[in-house]
């Protein structure tokens, strides 16, 4: 039977609570949200926090809508509603695509968008989606909030720019007419974590790519994503040629490691053929030829 | 810590530890034992109830998590005195093997139809994509929710037949 060591139990019932208690109890007190990655690494005894603050009370963390001419989704929204959401549906289809290939049902009904980020698994999906759409991280703490943007929001595997008493409150994407959007991923089975993924987004003027972004999950992409290949693609037609182009600088710019899922060449091989085809959907998308 | 949970409806309490898991708050505290402790990895789904009404896995909440909270159980699905559609369903159609699965898939399918009462079988499949059956092959399970659907206007009239004695006609048929 895996059982967590000992802790303290405090529910936060608003956020300037739950940011009190986090002071009180110091750097050994942890946030608890959906609890699908911090609850598994307690019963391996991976994490031994003294005291979780429990932040499920936070309903109004849990928003998606539009706000000026950015969507913002609040740190507390689980998977599941960000699967159903017409909204992101509208803008972004990669979320649902993303969505709907992390976890599980059951695991998307209690996971939640801040969770998985302030997890920062190097091949958590929303890292990528994130860093593809250029996305901004609202970080609270008793003296300010702070915006981060999500290329700078992990500092390294399952470390991020969330400090001490400091609590991630929203994410930020900004609405881009016209763009297209679209994400990838190779797992071994239902439910399982990526192999590798990529997502992107591709925005279109006069048939020439204005503005393009790139995600990459499980294949130790820098800040998730790979800003060569996104230097390569703008500025130029959508074609088969330089998405290929791009694909492959993606290839030889990600760092993979070996593990149960797979060797590096494969995971390169992976990342290649899945922007390529992210890339792709995108692209087309944004031409308006698929919907 | 006090925790006050209620469980299919009734009102438990009890002191316990804070890491205590909601399965085992389920299992060895109140007794309700039919929600199964499997993987304990939040794999299986085994441990699968609802928790205000959303199916989630009980061995990933804290019985903490659930203090305030409704909890619902296997054991309430024929809380009227008679089997649910999904449960007449699965005997209909032979949907369970070991049985360790089923409680589960009854709580997570069950959610499914109370929100989409005739899901096709590529719906149903993805709604049990985080409960795991070793025995079944899945075929029945989907056959079994699909009966629940297709029975479920018919207000749970007729009982479903008893397998007492089918299981060796069955197998020399
Ligand atoms: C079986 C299984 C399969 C999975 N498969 C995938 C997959 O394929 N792809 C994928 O991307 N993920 C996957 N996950 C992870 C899942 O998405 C989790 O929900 C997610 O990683 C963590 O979200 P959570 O809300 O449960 O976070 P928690 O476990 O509650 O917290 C995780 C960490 O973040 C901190 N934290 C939480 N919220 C905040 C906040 N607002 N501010 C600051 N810190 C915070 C916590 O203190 C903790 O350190 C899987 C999980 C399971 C159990
Ligand atoms: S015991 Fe909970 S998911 Fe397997
Ligand atoms: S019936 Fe045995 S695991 Fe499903």
């Amino acid at each position: 039977m895996q059982v967590p060591a000992p802790f303290d139990y405090r529910r936060a019932h608003s956020l300037d609570e739950a940011v009190a208690l986090l002071e009180r109890h110091g750097p050994d007190a942890r946030l608890l949200a959906g609890g699908h990655s911090l609850l598994p690494m307690m019963k391996l005894r991976l994490a031994r926090p003294e005291t979780l603050v429990d932040i499920n009370d936070l309903t109004e963390l849990d928003y998606v809508r539009l706000d000026g001419d950015e969507i913002a989704i609040g740190a507390l929204t689980r998977h599941a509603t960000v699967l159903a959401s017409a909204l992101l549906a509208e803008h972004y289809p990669i979320f649902a695509e993303a969505e709907a290939v992390i976890a599980d049902p059951l695991v998307r009904n209690r996971g939640t968008v801040g969770g998985s980020l302030c997890q920062a698994d190097p091949a958590e999906d929303l890292s990528g989606v994130f860093a593809a759409l250029r996305g901004r991280a609202v970080v609270h703490s008793s003296a300010e909030n702070r915006s981060v943007a999500l290329r700078e929001f992990h500092r390294g595997p399952y470390e991020t720019a969330v400090g001490d008493g400091e609590i991630l409150v929203e994410l930020r994407v900004p609405v881009r007419p016209g763009a297209g959007s679209a994400y990838e991923k190779v797992e071994r089975r239902a439910g399982d974590w990526a192999v590798a993924a990529a997502g992107a987004f591709v925005q279109l003027r006069d048939g020439v790519v204005a503005d393009v972004g790139i995600g990459l999950s499980a294949v130790g992409a820098d800040h998730f994503t790979c800003p060569e290949a996104e230097d390569a693609l703008r500025g130029q037609e959508p074609t088969a040629a330089r998405i290929a182009e791009a694909a492959a600088i993606c290839r030889d710019r990600c760092e993979p490691t070996a593990d149960q899922r797979g060797p590096v060449d494969f995971k390169r091989h992976l990342a290649e053929v899945l922007v390529t085809r992210a890339l792709t959907r995108a692209s087309r998308r944004a031409g308006g030829a698929e919907a | 810590m006090q925790v006050r949970i209620t469980v299919n409806g009734a009102e438990t309490g009890a002191e316990v530890e804070p890491r205590l898991l909601l399965v085992h708050y389920l299992r060895n505290v109140v007794g309700l034992t039919g929600t199964h402790w499997g993987c304990d990895t939040s794999n299986c789904g085994a441990c699968t109830v609802w928790l205000d009404g959303v199916p989630v896995k009980s061995c990933t909440t804290l019985a903490a998590q659930a203090d305030g909270h409704a909890v619902r159980t296997v054991e309430d699905l024929d809380a009227g005195g008679e089997l649910d559609p999904l449960q007449r369903g699965f005997m209909e159609e032979h949907g369970l093997q070991c049985g360790f699965c089923t409680p589960g898939m009854l709580m997570t399918l069950r959610a499914l139809l109370d929100s989409d009462p005739d899901p096709d079988e590529t719906t149903i499949r993805e709604a049990i994509s985080g409960n795991l059956c070793r025995c079944t092959g899945y075929e029945n399970i989907v056959r079994a929710a699909r009966w629940a659907a297709a029975h479920a206007a018919a207000g749970g009239a007729e009982q479903p037949t008893p397998p007492t004695g089918g299981a060796e006609q069955e197998v020399t048929a």
